[in-house]
């Protein structure tokens, strides 16, 4: 059941790995998280999810999964074992919580109601609440960090009656929606992981201090490699027409993109890439940079980012004279496999939502053109288009069919 | 036992128990100001085990809570012909999780911000955190924990961890407390405090949190920070402003909003507020 459990939160795409899945296991083994469905939830999601804007992905396979599935649950209440009330020992009690077990009738009649507790249980599920006494007087209740860990009573004297899961509470954090402010620094942070590629030679300190050292004090001169930030990034947005909607947004990636990188370089095209590319929006017409240009000025390791919704005719892409704007002589593809040909590394990030990929024809040639090297604009995206940016495109011929 | 100022909820002290009673590291996330620190010093306080704290910089190298070798007093110290240079364990050093490991009772170990520290770091404690073990190249021995310590790990979001890292560890994110988790916090620090101001702070304060487009959201530091003044003044509740709609900057809001932009910020709103109001 549990296998199947695990599947359910593969198939929703949550990373869970089998090294985990043991690891519930055995916690089970050892009764953690038993009993009740609220501390297996918690202790799942312990186990299983390593990051917190993926916990409401796992709230919702949870629930699914689980809904109607509680009544597993419950049987085990029957198996504790007897040990586990006499493990309760009297004399753990300090005399305040002693006074409060007499106020209750006696250690018998909190034994008996105890027993009463747990026949509830069996019956009616949510009563969390009602588990094992009163906050800090049931030794096998609250125990606060038992050393054992085995904690039976749940939430002792705070109720909960609401399953956690169903709250979703960590909505906001989900990393498939779009973009926020707050989300471009988590996704700047991926951009991060490119930019300590690079290498350079540099005296290194410490180890010459050491090698002289180990050498009986004559010099041993060390170099090393450094960090250093050598990434380049040719960002080439997508202005006007349809794109205005998503203005806001790319603008905010820009600015945010601007701070990480020392060599970035940006332009703006018009739905689709062509023979011309302009470096600032409001001199689009008479201050433009050819492609061939662009090609020629930037070195091959430029890492090209393309972010446009894709969302044109389909004519824009593949014929010529398609453009909206001029007259093109040849067909937007061409000089998309031109550009691809020299900056292999290339990504688009489309802030159109995925569902309408498959239905809008355009984003289908451009996805095909980019090899689907295109990626939603939203945190999940950038860090998956960043992924495929250290690999570069597939070579591909320039004289297949649209070629003039 | 447990010291009566620091509260801790339900569900992350069942992650403390479990990551005690499968001995895992633990990963705690959450907003600044919730308690991620304390919670080691809290642990090692109630189970009464020593705490070792490893405070991570962006200089720090996993090998410094290991060992080091103090290579220059040894180089200084063959210039003067120092006996102690022929054995190079006096230039040994222990990190952390050396006196961790070697303690004779079951430590906590916190390793506090572990995202400060360069992208690898992480991944060069893995084996030593799965296994805890390591071995002292310097002078081939291998350190084994006797007991394996409780691990809490910090982190801040600065960086995302490596996935190997995440699969050892067990991940809990602390949650912003809630008004009534809040108002038990409170109360465990002041005690005295009145309620009818507390009330009428804790609306402030939530409210504050509210505001879009804070630059820096006030945690719980600041406000208890904040509450101190306001009892040390002991001002009366209805000083902050009994309207449901704030139409003035709340008391020496100085503790609560920390920068200017956001002072400037609240100010515009509570204007336009006004205006509206008209």
């Amino acid at each position: 059941m549990l296998l199947d459990f695990f599947q359910h939160l593969r198939k929703a795409g949550l990373p869970v790995s089998t090294t985990e899945h043991l690891v519930l296991l055995e916690g089970l083994s050892k009764d953690v998280g038993v009993l009740d469905l609220n501390r297996f939830y918690l202790f799942s999601r312990l186990c299983l999810i390593k990051d917190e804007s993926l916990y409401d992905r796992f709230d919702q396979v949870f629930k699914d999964y689980w809904a109607g599935r509680e009544a597993a649950f419950d049987l085990n209440i029957d198996n504790i074992p007897d040990d586990w009330l006499k493990l309760a020992n009297k004399d753990a009690l300090t005399e305040e919580q002693k006074a409060m077990v007499e106020a209750m009738g006696g250690w018998d009649k909190l034994m008996e109601t105890l027993a009463k507790r747990l026949e509830e249980q069996t019956e009616e599920h949510h009563g969390g609440s009602k588990w094992i006494g009163t906050r800090g007087t049931s030794p096998f209740g609250h125990g606060g960090f038992n050393p054992e860990g085995v904690r039976i009573g749940g939430p002792g004297g705070q109720g909960r009656a609401v399953k956690v899961w169903e709250q979703r509470k960590y909505k906001d954090l989900d990393g498939t929606r779009e973009l926020g402010t707050r989300d471009f620094k988590i996704a700047l942070r991926s951009l991060r992981k490119l930019t300590r590629d690079g290498r350079q030679d540099s005296l290194d300190l410490d180890g010459t201090i050491r090698a002289t050292a180990q050498n009986a004090g004559m010099l041993d001169i060390k170099m090393r490699a450094e960090r250093r930030n050598t990434v380049n990034v040719l960002l080439l947005l997508d202005v006007g027409g349809s794109m205005d909607y998503h203005t806001a947004l790319c603008e905010q990636l820009f600015s945010a993109a601007r701070t990480e990188f020392k060599h970035l370089e940006h332009f703006y095209f018009h739905n689709f890439i062509y023979e011309k590319v302009w470096r600032a929006n409001n001199r689009r017409h008479n201050d433009t940079v050819s492609v061939p240009e662009l090609i020629r000025t930037y070195a091959k390791n430029y890492r090209v980012i393309f972010v446009g919704d894709a969302t044109m005719s389909p004519y824009e892409v593949i014929a010529e004279g398609g453009s909206v704007e001029h007259w093109n002589k040849e067909p937007g593809a061409v000089w998309m496999q031109r550009m691809q040909q020299h900056f292999a590394h290339c990504v688009w990030l489309n802030p159109e939502k995925n569902d309408y990929w498959d239905t809008t024809p355009s984003i289908r040639i451009i996805r095909q053109l980019m090899q689907d090297r295109m990626f939603t604009l939203s945190v999940n995206g950038i860090q998956d288009a960043i992924d495929t940016l250290k690999t570069p495109i597939s070579p591909i011929q320039l004289n297949n069919g649209a070629d003039t | 036992m447990s010291t009566p100022d620091y509260i801790i909820t339900d569900e992350l002290q069942q992650a403390v128990d479990a990551a005690l009673a499968l001995e895992r590291p633990l990963l705690i996330k959450g907003e600044p100001g919730t308690g991620k620190t304390q919670l080691a010093i809290e642990v090692a306080d109630r189970l009464d085990a020593p705490l070792f704290q490893w405070h991570v910089k962006s200089t720090t190298r996993a090998h410094q809570g290991l060992y080091e070798y103090d290579a220059v007093s040894r180089l200084r110290d063959s210039q003067l012909g120092d006996e102690r240079v022929k054995d190079i364990g006096n230039y040994i050093l222990h990190g952390v999780l050396w006196d961790a490991f070697t303690s004779d009772q079951r430590a906590v170990v916190l390793i506090d911000e572990i995202d400060k520290a360069d992208i690898e770091f992480p991944n060069d404690l893995l084996q030593e955190l799965d296994r805890m073990s390591f071995n002292v190249y310097e002078t081939r021995e291998t350190i084994t924990a006797k007991l394996r310590p409780l691990v809490i790990i910090t982190s801040n979001n600065e960086k995302e961890l490596p996935d190997a890292f995440l699969r050892r560890c067990f991940f809990h994110y602390i949650e912003f407390p809630d008004k009534e988790t809040m108002g038990n916090i409170v109360n465990a620090h002041y005690p005295t405090v009145k309620q009818d101001l507390l009330k009428s702070a804790m609306d402030v304060f939530f409210d504050l949190r509210e505001v879009p487009g804070l630059k820096k959201k006030p945690s719980t530091s600041e406000l208890l920070d904040w509450l101190k003044l306001l009892i040390a003044d002991d001002l009366p509740a209805d000083a902050l402003g009994s309207d449901e709609l704030r139409t003035v900057l709340p008391k020496m809001h100085g503790a609560l909003l920390k920068n200017e932009q956001d002072v400037h910020l609240f100010e515009r709103l509570i204007f336009l507020h006004k205006q509206r109001q008209r």
